[in-house]
């Protein structure tokens, strides 16, 4: 047995409280090679640079026979996340249209007031009590109850739904071959729950995205089949898992940081430029575990070679000195703030302002109304996934609510 | 008067859209990836601004400095830097448009306490002009709302409306038009470019010719537009005449562009480009000539009637728009003995102007549309850019050696880059395409018109272009300054349908050494460096 590499002991759960001195050792070269084949880029240019070049590839199938097992069989329905141009460019098109603009330009903007009336009864619900777990309380529920809306997912699905989701986030850096079972048989119950969902809008559809997909044909027709599963549990899953880690992360982050916390509780729009600085100092996505290259790409002194697989260290890049001034402190003042949390080129983010915007209210009502708010446990528990990295639970107490 | 005012660095923007998502009043989406943006949103909207200024993953979004707080000077210590000049100097800017601004903003930035004096001869704070020829003229926003934002306070002595007319350099004085010396310790000169008139003096006067370079050229042709003219004439189909077509169809309003040479955009992407241009037009209902010139404007009563075009027709239009390229404005130079002339006034690297005997000088600088500069990756040949960013990137570097020692100072090795929005196509370029000899498409299918090309000069990569796939480019960047090999000789996720390179077409003009000269590394303007190459890579 050799040594533990730097990138198993990230992976390794008994460093999920603190992947950051494993991120600075890493950094000291911009790109390791794996004993397993798998090249690990960490640091910012580097990671930046990849992001737009053409020859880096979300396809597995442009993965090596010997990488194959272990992501999700190539040949299932896809996603726009798991696509390259042109087909890519043409799913993601479709998932846009009932999203954002061009063609839906408003939609995100006019949720404004109903995001902050979720948040504000979620808060009033825990007036009674005095200790609670803000990730089942608030940090969970809220972005959920979101996507669901959103998405026209019946609310009550819930539970079903997250019993699905576990398997298939644990499974994102490098499963077992119990856990790639476990992912897979999840896909497929989902992939069924989504389909019925899909007839039951098409028969009935509300102003929901899923009615929109089913009923709604665009300059480039209609999102289909394996496509249209692949992209909504994309949606279901990405649309919360995400923001549940950020609003937890950031929480976290304030009660570490009381100085910035009053000023959250005080300065009028102090929200905007502190949850950009949350990205970048505790993002939601530490790792994008599978990527890979439809050509050798040289970058700095070493060649990622076709067809291994390459994970890219989006926390470590966010904390690279060569590129961000004092990297490690938490600046929410800092300008010119482009960090790496929603990746960057064409898998930009999907949802990123819908998270941006979630993370300003659900953090400025919880800044205003808890009284006195302190961490139970420090550090808290994690969940097991280094990809999704965030506390499973955050346990805080305070004296009171305060009305909104 | 007290709205805000935004601007969008669009040679930045990738298109990302989070600003368009989050304050869709005053950000807008057309097609997949080009922004078109409203310069002074009203009050209300401040928060959202803000939100969307925070979001943009490529910082390319500028606000007023009202309500953010002002960070620091950035004062980079320098060797022998003259500490009195950063002091107590006096520097004066001509020119109060992008690059002074930028340039006045730059000073600051690094510290400059001294008086700056910003002389410029038209009446206005320094404006945005790309929305004169896009968002100004389908109505989207008012010509008079393009102020510039102010990333800080330059507190600055403004002397608007009054040209410089004269510039002594034994005495270091600029003379205005009013009489005036204006005494410096270093003086910028960034006094751009003008339109230029059609060439008939008497038919360019006629009601309903216009140019399109200032504020109130731009309001004019909105009222114009607005009167639902019976046709209108463009007359040059480089990036101003194409938009101008663009606005015109989006208008409903018919449109002729007559182009001397064979296909639009073709001076500055090549013949190749240029077909895909003209099939856009025409597919959009331009009445495209190529090939054909106005012989004449007719007018009655003082009116734009009639135009005789050279290939016999006779049109009946009531606005013609010149789009035919600027004239440097460097006249107010004649007798300074700087290295003058109609391509610009000459700098070095580093912005310093030649004097007429080819000797650097010390005290003057140049920056923006003016300034012709070596480009150490293009054979050190002289080229003038008129970009918006090369004009930002320029004037920050020309700002910062103004005041550092010799042992400080920066050169300009920016890989130059425009974009322009036509027909609902985002176009972008990184590089000098017009010295190519050859091109390839190398990602995409230009028959979606999504589509990225690479320029090729003698086997190595010297541009690109990019239609309506904009997040590429950042890598063409990177094989420009590292002088890589034409054609990139690797698989690319998404290949065209014929990577073959063609030659690129470009109207017949002689470069001197276009060889790869230098290659240029580092990513701050304070670390960027050309290296040379020693014989052929
Ligand atoms: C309609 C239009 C659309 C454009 N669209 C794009 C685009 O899409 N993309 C892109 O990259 N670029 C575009 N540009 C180019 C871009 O606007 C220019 O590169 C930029 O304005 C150059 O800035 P500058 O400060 O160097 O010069 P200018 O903006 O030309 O400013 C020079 C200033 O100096 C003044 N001046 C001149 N002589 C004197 C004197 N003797 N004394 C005092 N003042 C003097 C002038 O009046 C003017 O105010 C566009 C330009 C126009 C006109």
């Amino acid at each position: 047995m050799t040594e533990a590499s730097l990138y198993d002991q990230i992976l390794d759960f008994a460093n999920r409280a603190n992947p950051w001195p494993l991120y600075e050792k890493l950094r000291s070269q911009p790109v390791w090679q794996e004993s397993d084949g798998t090249f690990v880029v960490s640091t910012y240019r580097e990671i930046y640079a990849l992001m737009h070049d053409p020859r880096l590839s979300s396809d597995m199938t442009n993965l090596l026979p010997q990488f194959a097992d272990r992501v999700p069989p190539a040949e299932g329905p896809h996603s726009f996340i798991t696509t390259d141009p042109p087909r890519h460019d043409v799913l993601r098109r479709l998932a846009m249209r009932q999203f954002g603009p061009p063609h839906r330009p408003d939609l995100i903007d006019k949720l404004t007031p109903a995001l902050s009336a979720i948040v504000a009864g979620l808060i009033d619900k825990i007036a009674e009590k005095q200790e609670v777990d803000l990730v089942d309380e608030v940090a969970y529920p809220f972005p959920v109850a979101v996507i669901c809306h959103l998405l026209g997912v019946p609310p009550e699905d819930e539970p079903k739904f997250s019993a699905w989701v576990n398997p298939i986030v644990n499974a994102l850096a490098r499963p077992t071959p119990e856990q790639a079972q476990a992912r897979d048989d999840a896909r497929q119950h989902m992939s069924n729950y989504m389909f019925e969902l899909a007839q039951r809008r098409r028969t009935e559809p509300g102003d929901d995205m899923i009615s929109g997909y089913v009923t709604d044909d665009g300059p480039d027709g209609r999102l289909e089949g394996g496509d249209l599963f692949a992209t909504l549990m994309l949606l279901l899953i990405a649309g919360h898992e995400t923001t549940v880690n950020l609003i937890t992360n950031g929480w976290l982050t304030l009660q570490r940081h009381p100085d910035v916390l009053e000023r959250l509780r005080t300065e009028p729009r102090f929200a905007i430029r502190l949850v950009e600085e949350l990205l970048r100092y505790e993002p939601s996505v530490h790792i994008l575990p599978f990527r890979t290259a439809v050509a050798d790409i040289e970058i700095g002194d070493t060649t990622i070679r076709k067809g291994h697989p390459i994970a890219v260290m989006l926390a470590s890049g966010n904390r690279d000195p060569e590129c961000i001034p004092h990297a490690d402190r938490f600046d929410p003042d800092r300008a010119d703030n482009v960090h790496l949390s929603f990746a960057g080129g064409i898998h930009y983010c999907f949802g990123a302002p819908l998270a941006r915007l979630e993370a300003q209210i659900a953090l400025t009502q919880l800044a205003k109304r808890l009284h006195n708010p302190r961490l139970v446990a420090d550090p808290p528990p994690y969940r097991p996934s280094p990809v999704l990295r965030g506390p499973i639970h955050l346990p805080i107490a305070y004296e009171s609510i305060l009305p909104s | 008067m007290t709205s805000m005012r935004v601007v969008v660095d669009l040679t930045k923007c990738e298109g990302y859209a989070q600003c368009a998502f989050l304050a869709p009043e005053a950000f807008r989406m057309v097609g997949d990836e080009a922004l078109m943006f409203d310069p002074a949103p009203p009050d209300e909207l401040q928060e959202k601004v803000l939100r969307a200024a925070a979001a943009c993953p490529v910082q390319a979004l500028q606000v007023d400095m009202a309500d953010l707080p002002t960070p620091p000077p950035t004062a980079t210590v320098s060797a022998d830097g003259d500490d009195r000049l950063r002091h107590e100097g006096r520097i004066v800017i001509v020119g109060a448009s992008l690059a002074g601004l930028k340039a006045a903003e730059q000073l600051r930035a690094e510290g400059f306490t001294g008086k700056l004096t910003m002389i410029g001869d038209e009446p206005e704070e320094p404006y945005d002009r790309p929305p004169l020829s896009k968002q100004v003229q389908t109505g989207w926003a008012a010509s008079a709302d393009t102020t510039l934002p102010r990333r800080r306070d330059i507190a600055a002595d403004w002397k608007l409306g009054v040209a410089a007319t004269g510039l002594d350099l034994e005495h270091n004085f600029v003379t205005l038009a009013d009489g005036q010396h204006v005494g410096f310790d270093r003086l910028l000169i960034a006094t751009g470019v003008r339109a230029r008139p059609w060439f008939v003096p008497e038919e360019a006067g006629l009601d309903g010719v216009f140019t399109i370079r200032t504020r109130a050229d731009a309001t004019g042709l909105r009222e114009r537009l607005l009167a639902k003219p019976r046709r209108v004439l463009v007359i040059g189909s480089g990036f101003t005449g194409s938009e101008m077509a663009s606005v015109c169809v989006e208008l409903g309003i018919p449109v002729t562009v007559a182009e001397a040479g064979p296909a639009p955009l073709a001076g500055a992407l090549g013949g190749v480009i240029g077909r895909i241009a003209a099939d856009i037009m025409r597919e959009h209902g331009v009445d495209l000539r190529v090939n054909t010139r106005v012989d004449s404007l007719q007018g009655e009563d003082g009116r734009l009637r009639r135009a005789l075009l050279s290939d016999g027709t006779t049109l009946d239009v009531d606005v013609a728009v010149v789009a035919l390229g600027g004239i440097r404005n460097v006249e107010w130079l004649q007798g300074s003995n700087l290295a003058v002339g109609m391509w610009g006034v000459a700098c070095d690297a580093g912005c310093r102007a030649f004097d007429a005997n080819g000797l650097v000088t010390d005290d003057v600088f140049v920056a923006g549309d003016v300034a012709r500069q070596p480009q150490p990756m293009f054979g050190y040949q002289f080229l003038a850019m008129e970009h918006w960013g090369n004009s930002v990137t320029q004037a920050q570097v020309a700002a910062h050696n103004m005041i550092s020692g010799k042992t400080d100072r920066w050169p300009h090795l920016e890989v130059s880059a425009f974009w322009s929005l036509q027909f609902g196509n985002n176009i972008k370029s990184v590089g000098v395409p017009v010295i190519a000899d050859q091109i390839a498409i190398t990602q995409g299918s230009v028959d979606k018109r999504q589509f990225v090309a690479a320029y090729g000069y003698k086997g190595r990569v010297v541009g690109a272009v990019a239609w309506n796939q904009g997040k590429w480019l950042d890598f063409y960047e990177k094989l420009i300054e590292q002088a890589a090999p034409f054609p990139p000789p690797y698989d690319m996720t998404n290949p065209p349908a014929d990577p073959t390179p063609v030659p690129a077409e470009f109207p017949a003009m002689t470069y001197p050494g276009r060889d790869a000269t230098v290659v240029v590394t580092g990513h701050d303007p304070s670390e960027r460096r050309a290296t040379l190459v020693r014989g052929r890579r």
